[in-house]
């Protein structure tokens, strides 16, 4: 390392984190209209922007644009510092940013069209399915060609959990996505009855435990590290985390089929699973909280380190929930209520979009040449509006989910159900306003993040930044 | 043998990895190693944070 200095490649790393702000708005505006449509039906113009079209909009466009560009842009800025080396793969890596967004925007012509292939977080048809396994190859190779090339000896753990959230997407992608296509917007699954509908949870419950998770655990593994000023609080417990949550989460899909026709075995085996998983998942949560032990005062004046921190309180709520939700007498009585959607949002708003939001923050400023952002005190505010947010939506779809579970489960003494369907939707409807409410509070926390972003990037420079030789490293 | 004994197997062989995995992370010989690791992320940038350079005892 002489002579020529060779820079990070932080461009693509510019252009997913605005990316991921932008479509975090897009996909938590189309969630507030699908809550106001639960509440308003009258809203429901067309069938073009029916709730049916726009749920697995919503879905998709939270999930995979904004977490998938969170993840893009954390994962390429984290694998080339601790790797001390440049993004491998010259024109795969533009590929992947524009690959990805095109995807996106494939999924949002079609989705509202009608055109699915039906299947839970897998919707987009046979052709867009291809397009994403090719962005998603090079992006596999552009992280691990930069692994290859690093000029330390260890991986970082971070990497680890990286690593282990690209290789498993591919594997459910490609897995899921078989199909026999009719036309170019038509296909039929490869699979059928229970077994497709094994596979299809096999997938999605893992897109939850490697995208949505594993991801985003490598995330927490450098951002709260480098935030708090202190390496993780126990490198041991990491690795075993890691390993941990690789060998169980493969089989945990099943509780998503609880009393369903597949076999009663498969069934108790993904419930212990997924009762087993409450122990990687709290020592992963207990790693990161604990990294700020002795520095627990830098809490109190860092918004940053406040998302961050409560990310992993919410990470730690939603996976004690949700393997309590696995057991089948408890999934009785949640299943098919608003239970499972305050669960899945406790993770998808307390933990996944926290986490990203804290990590996003981080790099901004130093994406665009700033020591800071354009206002500390509107991420102060951002903070507490999406918490507040976060709390209203998931205590309205706990009060919601367990009142639907019993009215729909109550008999009178003759053996009649008390309840019709109806009534349990008559009663959800306060719930679904304070839904709505928390919902709008998280969305308006996603515009003032905004606004603070192109503050911030307004006159900044955009010079990569030299990468560091190795001190007394040998590869 | 049937697939089901292979399958036991697999299962049994697994659990085995894993606990070989849990024995040699907290040996004693990997801790030279974690530490340098560690602190991989203040080693990429300049931009260190207040307290950088912490061994960690864990």
């Amino acid at each position: 390392m002489s002579g020529t200095q060779t820079t990070y490649n932080d461009k693509v790393v510019r252009q997913f984190a605005v990316m991921t702000v932008i479509w975090g708005i897009v996909g938590m505006l189309v969630g507030v209209i699908i809550a106001a449509q639960l509440v308003w039906p009258e809203l429901n113009f067309g069938p073009w922007l029916h709730f049916g079209r726009l749920r697995p909009l919503h879905t998709n466009a939270v999930i995979f644009a904004f977490g998938g560009c969170a993840l893009f842009a954390t994962s390429y800025w984290c694998v080339q510092r601790t790797s001390h080396a440049r993004l491998w793969g010259g024109p795969l890596i533009p590929f992947t940013f524009w690959g990805w967004q095109l995807i996106i925007v494939l999924a949002a012509v079609t989705l509202p069209l009608g055109i699915t292939s039906g299947k839970e977080y897998a919707e987009l048809e046979w052709p867009i399915d291809l397009l994403i396994t090719a962005v998603w190859v090079s992006y596999a190779l552009v992280f691990f060609g930069t692994i290859a090339v690093r000029k330390v000896s260890h991986i970082y753990v971070a990497n680890w959990f990286f690593g282990a959230f690209i290789i498993a997407v591919a594997l459910l992608h490609i897995v899921n996505s078989m199909a026999m296509p009719v036309n170019l917007t038509k296909s039929y699954s490869m699979y059928s009855g229970v077994q497709d509908a094994m596979i299809q949870w096999w997938y999605g419950h893992n897109a939850v435990g490697f995208f949505l998770t594993a991801g985003f655990l490598g995330m927490m593994y450098y951002f709260v590290p480098k935030q708090a000023g202190r390496p993780v609080y126990s490198y041991r417990l990491s690795v075993v985390h890691f390993w941990a949550l690789i060998f169980t989460y493969m089989w945990a899909g099943p509780h998503h089929l609880h009393y369903t026709a597949l076999p009663d075995w498969t069934q108790s085996v993904g419930m212990v699973f997924s009762l087993i998983l409450l122990a990687p998942s709290w020592g992963g949560m207990i790693n990161g909280i604990m990294t700020l032990s002795g520095a627990w005062h830098k809490l109190r004046d860092d918004p940053v380190l406040k998302f961050l921190i409560t990310s992993l309180s919410f990470y730690g709520m939603s996976t004690f929930e949700g393997p309590m939700m696995s057991i089948k007498t408890v999934n009785a009585l949640s299943h098919y209520t608003d239970w499972t959607v305050g669960h899945v949002h406790s993770g998808a708003l307390g933990w996944v979009a926290m986490v990203s939001i804290g990590s996003i923050y981080y790099l901004l400023p130093r994406l665009f040449g700033k020591s800071e952002m354009y206002s500390t005190k509107l991420v102060t505010a951002h903070f507490w509006v999406a918490t507040i947010g976060t709390v209203l939506y998931i205590a309205s779809m706990w009060i919601a989910g367990v009142m639907q579970g019993l009215m729909w489960r109550a008999v009178n003494a003759d053996g009649t159900l008390a309840y019709s369907f109806v009534e349990s939707v008559k009663g959800s409807y306060p719930f679904w306003a304070i839904r709505w409410l928390g919902g709008v509070l998280f969305l308006s926390g996603m515009l003032i993040m905004a606004y603070n972003m192109f503050k911030t990037m307004a006159g900044g420079k955009t010079q990569d930044m030299p990468v560091v030789a190795p001190a007394g490293h040998h590869a | 043998m049937d697939i089901n004994d292979l399958r036991s197997i697999v299962t049994v062989v697994g659990l085995l990895c894993f606990l070989a995995i849990v024995a040699w992370a907290y040996g004693r010989s990997s801790q030279k190693g974690f530490d340098e690791a560690a602190n991989l992320p203040f080693s990429g940038d300049d931009d260190h944070g207040a307290s950088s350079k912490t061994t960690h005892l864990r």
